[in-house]
């Protein structure tokens, strides 16, 4: 009778412990695998109103947390203290995917995704405050692609948030209209802050140091919609010097390591009151999509604009950088225009410009690249020419653009 | 667990189920009784809200004996060319109340009405060993009579689409490892197994049943209503032969003249897309084929990979809008190093045959449902655009 009530207990093990043991597939503990089940029916089950809170401590996951719903919050007890890692993720790519309006989500960290740390794809009224991600092995080529992400929203704040170690960019926001980034932090990231093909953002009094490139506002082809109208102060865009480390082909494999703030094929950009600093390529960069490698007629949509338009640029504190560039042709140009031991003026323009709508030799008025920055100086590359003729003369850029009007979000909580 | 402790589990297991059996037997006998005067099975139940435990509540597909059985008025059907699951094989069926009708498009899902039921079940024919399960494309032993024969096939999921009041919903299933019934798995589950081909050759991968929210990664074909919508039953998919109890015949044709379907037009004059595995179609078709099923309920201008402007979907002209020499704009690492989506002529170049060749979250296309590569879909594609003309140039 002993030995069979022995027996029971272990044919109860058997039976019961099948799906809930140990050994999860993926390495998750017992307790882990637990928590993911609870927080992802938390997630299932959200609806307007709902908060989801996530508890203090480093939570192992193993699959990507999806949200469809609108007007749901999601936050943490502080972005030290509340962390999701996705270190053993095998279902994703991405760590928290959100499909919803009036989303809220604060206070918590992302950690190690296989792909993008927070996606949000096509939400309104989107609130991202106090959320870090990071890849904590440091830059890498397998690092996830971009860290905050919203895509094709509208009415997006990001602010006092960070990303470290994307292998695109940091925070990225594309294809998207009312827009800003404030008070963030991006550091180890191939491109800190991306703006692209986005219609009136501000990004400012964010710190971007230690990426490719700090700031970057481009306008990539056959998206849904050309930006325009964005607006870059009062941040601090320095010491943006770490090698490339994107996979070739990435939208920023393209950006030299040393580039402050980078414009690219985009239209109508102020920058002004920014403190840019020893970026070894050059502190500001303006191009035309023609200085990426990407360039080919059957792939380009034939009426995507590749030339940067109405580029205004005044009143930044530019100190030290242009003196180390990236890549064999710049460093060549430097040093025959400016010595082994030069460098770079402040403001590096590849030369394209569209040729077909000039005025006297001149972009139109309101189409052209004006500075108003004191003693910095433009370096005009002679890019379509293989920087045969560079020029540094500033004539051509002494002129003023009509201000940019601030973003405006709908009042939020 | 060591195959001796697997062992040991099993013969347990198979010594309790004997108990239960001996303290059953009153019960079954009733049960054989009521079942010699019914005759009938219980009808499929339609559950307008909620979501029921069990699979076998809904009387769609159950277990009788060694098989697995279809419930009166449930439809079997195939697809042209299916999406790729970790080489799973699929049970698809459909059911539709009684009196109803699902309306006909050319290109998009057929209007289904309220109640209709549909259930993709995935298993795998089995191969020897604790979590080893065949990589074959040979179907033809896996029913017995119009039920899938259970002592030749493990039951691995089954997931329905149910169409209700406020729309469709998706309900994940996963079958127990007595092959008794299959338990809701709202948030999704994980399994071991391990493929065994023919050749002798093994991989161990996991198997990763979507939870709920990743149904919807895919069945959510339109970003802006964010509703749900079934993939395979579209005419295009459907448009073929199943081998039914009577005798082969159409899909449309049997779904119309059983009442399932109104407003279709001759098989023959609806849109049929390729058998990806019929070499003797052409290339090109099988190729579309292919990836308008497996990529383009996200890669089409309302799904949510519409971001990416590269689309999949069957009208999408062979141009940059399919990724000839397109740059790929969030790819991040999925790039493999390479310029363009597609480099005509050059499948080595190309992100598309690279991003199927990978098994890694962050790398792989598509992003969730396999956790294998598919090779031969792999082989398919390259070939395609190793025949593809023209150039990336300037």
């Amino acid at each position: 009778m002993r030995q069979f009530g022995v027996v029971c207990v272990c044919v109860c093990v058997a039976a019961c412990g099948q799906r809930n043991t140990a050994t999860h597939p993926t390495g998750l503990s017992a307790d882990e695998a637990a928590f993911q089940k609870r927080l992802q029916e938390q997630f299932l089950d959200a609806k307007p109103g709902t908060v989801i809170e996530i508890p203090p401590g480093r939570h192992a996951l193993d699959r990507v947390l999806t949200l469809r719903a609108n007007g749901v919050t999601i936050r943490g007890a502080g972005a030290d203290k509340s962390i999701l890692s996705f270190k053993n993720e095998i279902s994703g790519p991405e760590g928290l995917l959100v499909y919803g309006n009036d989303f809220t989500i604060a206070n918590l960290s992302i950690e190690d995704t296989k792909g993008d740390g927070l996606k949000i794809n096509d939400g309104e009224n989107i609130t991202i405050r106090g959320v870090r991600v990071a890849w904590t092995a440091g830059p890498q080529t397998t690092n996830g692609a971009y860290g905050i992400y919203p895509v094709r929203s509208r009415n997006v704040l990001i602010e006092n948030s960070a990303s470290y170690g994307a292998s695109d960019a940091g925070i990225y926001v594309g294809q998207s209209l009312n827009v800003i980034v404030r008070h963030c932090h991006a550091e180890q990231n191939v491109a800190g802050i991306e703006i692209e093909n986005t219609i009136n953002a501000d990004v400012h009094d964010n710190e971007a140091v230690g990426n490719t490139g700090g700031i970057l506002v481009f306008n990539m082809p056959n998206l849904s919609q050309p930006g325009h109208s964005t607006r870059v102060f009062k941040n601090t865009v320095k010491a943006n010097n770490l090698g490339n480390f994107a996979a070739k082909g990435a939208a920023v494999a393209s950006v030299p390591a040393g580039s402050g703030v980078v414009v690219n094929s985009n239209s109508k950009v102020e920058i002004f009151d920014n403190d840019i600093g020893n970026n070894q390529t050059a502190n500001l960069i303006i191009s035309a999509y023609f200085s990426t490698n990407y360039y080919n007629k059957p792939g380009i949509d034939p009426h995507y604009d590749p030339y940067p338009r109405a580029i205004y640029v005044y009143d930044n504190r530019f100190a030290g950088g242009g003196d180390s560039p990236d890549g064999l042709e710049l460093k060549t140009l430097k040093v025959a225009m400016f010595g082994i031991n030069g460098h770079f003026p402040d403001i590096l323009w590849d030369g394209y410009r569209d040729e077909k709508n000039l005025v006297n030799g001149i972009p139109p008025a309101a189409e052209r690249i004006c500075v108003n920055n004191g003693a910095a100086t433009v370096l005009n590359a002679d890019g379509p020419h293989k920087y045969k003729n560079p020029t540094t003369d500033m004539a051509p850029y002494r002129c003023e653009l009509p201000k940019l009007a601030p973003v405006e979000l709908p009042a939020r909580t | 667990m060591s195959p001796t402790l697997a062992r040991i589990g099993r013969a347990l297991r198979a010594a309790v189920a004997l108990v239960l059996l001996a303290g059953a037997v009153g019960a079954a006998a009733a049960m054989v009784f009521l079942a010699a005067c019914a005759r009938a099975p219980a009808p499929v139940r339609f559950f307008p809200e909620g979501r029921p435990q069990h699979l076998s509540e809904w009387h769609v597909l159950a277990r009788q004996g060694a098989r697995l059985e279809l419930n009166d008025r449930v439809v079997p059907y195939d697809l042209n060319t299916p999406l790729f699951s970790d080489y799973a094989h699929k049970l698809r069926t459909v059911w539709l109340p009684p009196g109803t009708t699902a309306r006909y498009s050319a290109t998009d899902p057929f209007d289904f009405p309220v109640g209709t039921i549909i259930s993709k079940t995935f298993y795998y024919p089995r191969a020897a060993g604790a979590g080893a399960v065949a990589r074959s494309y040979d179907f033809s032993r896996d029913f017995s009579g119009p039920g899938l024969d259970l002592a030749r096939v493990r039951l691995i999921e089954t997931r329905l689409l149910v169409r209700r009041q406020e729309g469709w919903v998706a309900l994940p299933y996963v079958w127990n490892a007595a092959q008794t019934d299959a338990e809701l798995a709202r948030t999704g589950d994980e399994l071991p197994l391990e493929l065994v081909s023919a050749d002798g050759g093994h991989e161990s991968f996991t198997y990763v049943v979507p939870n709920e929210n990743q149904c919807a990664g895919c069945h959510v074909t339109n970003l802006k209503t964010r509703s749900i919508a079934p993939i395979g039953l579209k005419a295009r998919h459907v448009n073929r032969d199943y081998a039914y109890p009577g005798g082969r015949e159409n899909q449309l044709d049997y779904l119309t003249r059983l009442g399932y379907l109104s407003g279709a037009p001759p098989a023959a004059d609806a849109p049929r897309n390729a058998n990806w595995l019929d070499d003797t179609q052409p290339l090109e078709a099988r190729a579309r084929a292919y990836l308008d099923v497996n990529c383009g309920h996200c890669h089409s201008p309302t799904g949510p990979a519409n971001t990416t402007s590269l689309t999949f979907d069957t009208g999408t002209p062979v141009d940059r809008h399919l990724g000839l020499c397109k740059p790929p704009v969030a790819a991040g690492r999925g790039t493999g190093d390479h310029l363009f989506d597609i480099v005509p002529g050059h499948p080595e170049a190309s992100i598309l045959p690279f991003r199927m060749a990978s098994r890694e979250p962050g790398v792989m296309m598509p992003e969730q449902g396999r956790g294998t590569v598919h090779r031969e879909g792999v082989a398919l594609i390259s070939a395609w655009i190793a025949a593809l003309p023209g150039a990336c140039s300037p």
